[in-house]
């Protein structure tokens, strides 16, 4: 197999990714970035090259941020492939990805993985009915092409994005007709414990509480504390239920945009068997890694959200600073100066860190919107459900990879990314012992799927 | 097939500088350029784009970002394409996809092999 | 040491949770045994998970009319495992014994197929098989490429779906009484003669048979009562695709359809395999091996490449054996284990109860491995 030898591959154009390749290009090395999308920013910045001036506007300052990031990544010399969809990533630093139908192998020196986040999956009844779809997907609509919903849409679950697309929606006109807030009043007690710390990342909460009150004046119908969502329908959605209270809720609507948070895309990091832990506070599994952002995989390093949730603003710098570590580490940056340069960015990276554990404690997703009930779809692709993966338990299924083998969950298009963490705490309830010990599902080429002729032409 | 869309643009953005057309399941539809193919099929009123392969089981996109597989229709010949990562171009034909598929009676290997070089 | 709430007592151990020790349980169990199994937890390297689910007889036991006759009984009594699973478990683990393909892709391997099939037959007896010319595969396999010049059938050859024999084969062990512990990793075994405990942390069972069925465990174990056995990891890849309508009513050696539409392409270690070079080469030669056979699987979607650690011994071929030092003491494996389920689940339990050895296992001890002279079996 001929590959190419590049000095580092970044997987991945979104804030870690740009500000990390663009760093690296700067010390002369030969960098190539790989991107899935049709223009770098990854999700938070998603199209913020080609978005129109009104459009970035509608957004907000946040989104354009991305601009300087997407500017200088462009304007490096860093090689920046677009569409480029990677399946494989090997602990000797081979990335074998497909671009316009051609497989094609780099050969790096070191590895950054800058995959970012992904929603975190929202089991609940009527969760796959078109219709319904995650809050980060109807702002990637809006991002990249301007849509919105056309008839009143009902926001559900909590977590920051939530808030900030309604906030969007707002500002572009359109009608919301709920916001169904999961969030009670005992999360605002318990995360309390945490505000001192948080009010030294005064600007995020700032922007937090803006989003809020706007939100509020514009008298749109706000029910707090919902519990037992569920997606009411046969062929699309028709309506959301809830309760509040004890009192049953019921919002007619064809567009239900739900959220509960983000968790880190560890696709890459588990497939290169690295090792992971489960964070008991933002409620996933991370990748174990050093100061500098390096896996126990020598080499291979990740940056941002990828790495664990802490935003985009982190993500840059997490960025940086994986970008000095590749550098000294390939002789074009001596080490003084790497720690010099390394112990700013930490300083930068620990004050925007500080309001993760508010939010966190803030907005936890509700353990039954995480362990649902018996009748859920845990697994969309092979439509195993909470019920099935409960039967594995009885018959003496300990983890989500014995799951497999016994009910095809997790094995279908999206290779786990939709069921995981479901997968992972509904085992772990059942069997009443903690997530830790359960573990995650072993994560197996193709990352992305491919064909039968394009694996046997590579 | 297309009922009244899910998603429409929004009231500050300007009208399309350039459109192209597709077909959705043979029916000829008009889309702005610069746009995925999940966008596009979402705003032209495509609420369910396929059926699963386990109960058929309608599915339309969920995450838009590449990691649901809600999104996949056959584009040109070529099944299971992420319709979400795709942008639209002038002619392309989009199927749905209705369970699993069938490799025999269904003319995709050729076709495939003709769009790929 | 006294006998706690930590302590368990049973007839037999079963270490191991794959195909091979739960179907080995499973006949216990059927036979009043009071058997309990010890299964790792579930990160282990787990062969059982890699399975290709053939239940394959062509060209096994070539210059070994035993293996060659085991495999044959087996293959012919599955049904039967089948049937007594549906029963106990409710799972239909989707059987089907409809003949199967090995294709050739020269000349040379199509005589070098003929003639290992021919002194198959002329050992085993009973062993039908026919050569097929393309036009006659064509016949029967319309889909058939090109490349192939043309293949060997078996009407004894079958396949199952191994995740579902899996679990079945669980389920219907505990419905006969088995009790399974998991994430138990066993490192001893002691006692003697009829008498053994196996300690794991604060646990400990006692029994007088204790079988060893714990894939690459097995050496370290086995060495502790007396056997020999040293079997090493061997590692197979299979690629898992989309779920497509039924294509292919029949299974061949390195394609086949599982009852849910999804294609499984392997080297599957029946075959002389690819498994010297690495996975990329390996996952490539497959597919392009897969290409080669159906060519309408050129724009097949693949969700999976599965890579599972397969048991093997030094010549391929399986043991079966009690120790003389500690009687009661057996070790078991074998790398067919969908193949070999319905003889490890139906025949073999007698003679761990303290009965007679079926015939065919005695040459399987693991001596043969104590000479320098170990022929490989490509099987």
């Amino acid at each position: 197999m001929n590959a190419e030898v590049v000095d580092v591959v970044v997987v991945g154009a979104g804030p870690a990714g740009m500000a990390g390749a663009t760093k690296l290009a700067s010390y002369g090395l030969n960098v190539v970035v790989l991107d899935e999308q049709s223009s770098p920013g990854g999700q938070i910045y998603r199209g913020i090259t080609l978005a129109p001036l009104s459009r970035r506007d509608l957004l907000g300052p946040d989104y354009a941020q991305g601009n300087p990031l997407a500017q200088a990544l462009v304007a490096s010399s860093a090689r920046y492939e677009k569409g480029a969809a990677v399946w494989q990533v090997t602990r000797d630093h081979r990335v074998s990805y497909l671009r316009e139908g051609r497989m094609q192998t780099l050969q790096a020196k070191a590895i950054l993985l800058a995959t970012g986040a992904m929603e975190r999956p929202f089991p609940i009844p009527g969760w796959t009915l078109p219709g319904v779809m995650t809050a980060g997907a109807g702002q990637i609509l809006l991002k990249s092409a301007g849509l919105a919903p056309s008839e009143p849409v009902v926001l559900a679950g909590c977590g920051p994005l939530l808030y900030l697309l309604g906030w969007q929606y707002l500002r572009a006109g359109v009608e919301i007709k709920a916001l169904v807030d999961t969030t009670h009043h005992e999360d605002y007690w318990r995360a309390r414990r945490h505000l001192v710390a948080a009010l030294r990342a005064w600007p995020y909460l700032r922007k937090g509480l803006q989003l809020m009150r706007s939100l509020k004046k514009a008298c749109i119908p706000h029910y707090t504390g919902a519990e037992a969502l569920a997606v009411e329908g046969t062929d699309a959605a028709q309506a959301l239920t809830f309760q509040v209270g004890g009192k049953h809720e019921r919002i007619e609507t064809r567009c239900v945009l739900l959220h509960q948070g983000v968790v880190p895309n560890i696709q890459f990091s588990q497939s290169l068997r690295a090792t992971h832990t489960w964070d008991e506070m933002q409620l996933c599994f991370s990748p174990l890694k050093d100061s500098w952002g390096e896996l126990d995989v020598p080499g291979v390093f990740v940056a941002g959200d990828g790495g664990g949730i802490g935003g985009a603003q982190v993500a840059a710098l997490q960025g940086k600073l994986a970008a000095l570590s590749i550098a000294a580490r390939l002789n074009v940056l001596g080490a003084p100066q790497r720690d010099k340069q390394g112990a700013d960015l930490r300083g930068e990276l620990n004050d925007n860190l500080r309001i993760r554990p508010f939010l966190d404690a803030l907005y936890r997703p509700r353990d039954e919107h995480r362990v649902p009930s018996d009748d859920v779809l845990v697994c969309r692709c092979e439509e195993v459900t909470a019920g099935d993966l409960r039967s594995f338990v009885a018959l003496g299924c300990t983890g989500p990879n014995q799951a497999k083998s016994f009910g095809r969950c997790g094995m279908g298009p999206c290779q786990g990314r939709l069921c995981g963490l479901t997968v992972t705490e509904v085992i772990a309830d059942a069997r009443q012992v903690p997530v830790a010990d359960v573990g995650y599902y072993r994560i197996r080429p193709p990352i992305k799927p491919i064909t039968l002729g394009e694996l046997a032409g590579g | 097939m297309p009922t009244e869309p899910l998603f429409q643009p929004v009231t500050s953005e300007s009208r399309p500088t350039r459109t192209l057309n597709l077909t959705f399941n043979g029916k000829t539809l008009t889309v702005p350029a610069g746009i995925s193919v999940a966008a596009a099929l979402l705003m032209v009123g495509v609420t369910r784009f396929r059926a699963t392969p386990v109960s058929e089981a309608p599915r339309a996109p969920y995450c838009m970002m590449g990691v649901c597989f809600e999104c996949l229709v056959d584009i040109d010949g070529v099944p299971n394409r992420q319709s979400c990562l795709v942008e639209v171009s002038e002619g392309m034909k989009i199927r749905s996809q209705e369970g699993a598929r069938d490799l025999i009676f269904q003319p995709v290997t050729n076709q495939a092999l003709e769009v790929q070089p | 040491m006294n006998t706690a709430t930590n302590s368990v007592v049973a007839d037999a151990i079963v270490i191991g949770g794959g195909l091979v020790g739960t179907a080995v349980a499973y006949g216990l169990a059927r036979e009043g045994v009071q058997t309990v199994v010890l299964d790792q937890g579930d990160d282990a390297f787990r062969a059982s998970r890699g399975n290709f689910g053939l239940v394959w007889v062509q060209g096994k036991g070539h210059g070994h009319a035993e293996y060659a006759r085991w495999t044959c009984s087996s293959a012919k009594s599955w049904h039967l495992l089948c049937d007594a699973l549906l029963a106990d478990s409710g799972i239909d683990v989707q059987l089907k014994q409809s003949g199967g393909f090995h294709m050739c892709f020269s000349d040379e391997e199509l005589i070098e197929r003929e003639s290992r099939m021919q002194s198959l037959q002329n050992m085993v007896g009973d062993y039908p098989f026919e050569m097929l010319d393309p036009g006659e595969l064509k016949a029967r396999l319309p889909l058939i490429g090109k490349a192939v010049v043309g293949a060997s059938y078996s009407p004894l050859d079958g396949h199952v779906n191994p995740l579902k024999l899996l679990r079945a084969l669980h389920s219907s062990a505990q419905s006969h009484g088995a009790r399974f512990y998991r994430g138990v990793n066993v490192e001893h075994i002691q006692g003697a003669a009829g008498d053994f405990r196996v300690v794991v942390g604060d646990q400990q069972f006692f029994a007088p048979r204790v079988v060893i069925a714990a894939g690459l465990g097995i050496p370290d174990l086995a060495r502790q009562v007396g056997l020999h056995a040293p079997v090493v990891p061997n590692r197979g890849q299979v690629l898992i695709s989309e779920r497509v309508q039924p294509f292919l009513n029949y299974p061949t050696l390195n394609v086949r359809q599982t009852d849910e539409g999804t294609v499984q392409l392997g080297d599957s270690m029946e075959d002389v395999g690819f498994d010297d070079g690495t996975s990329r080469e390996v996952l490539s030669a497959i597919a392009q091996r897969g290409v080669s056979t159906f060519p309408v699987l050129r724009d097949l979607r693949l969700v999976r490449a599965w890579g599972a650690l397969r048991v093997l011994s030094p010549d391929g071929l399986p043991i079966y054996q009690e120790s003389t030092t500690h009687p009661g003491a057996f070790v078991i494996t074998c790398h067919s284990g969908v193949t070999l389920a319905a003889a490890n689940a139906l025949r073999i339990a007698p003679w761990l109860k303290g009965g007679v050895q079926p015939d065919e296992l005695a040459v399987f001890k693991g001596e043969r491995f104590l000479t320098d002279k170990v022929q490989a079996y490509a099987h």
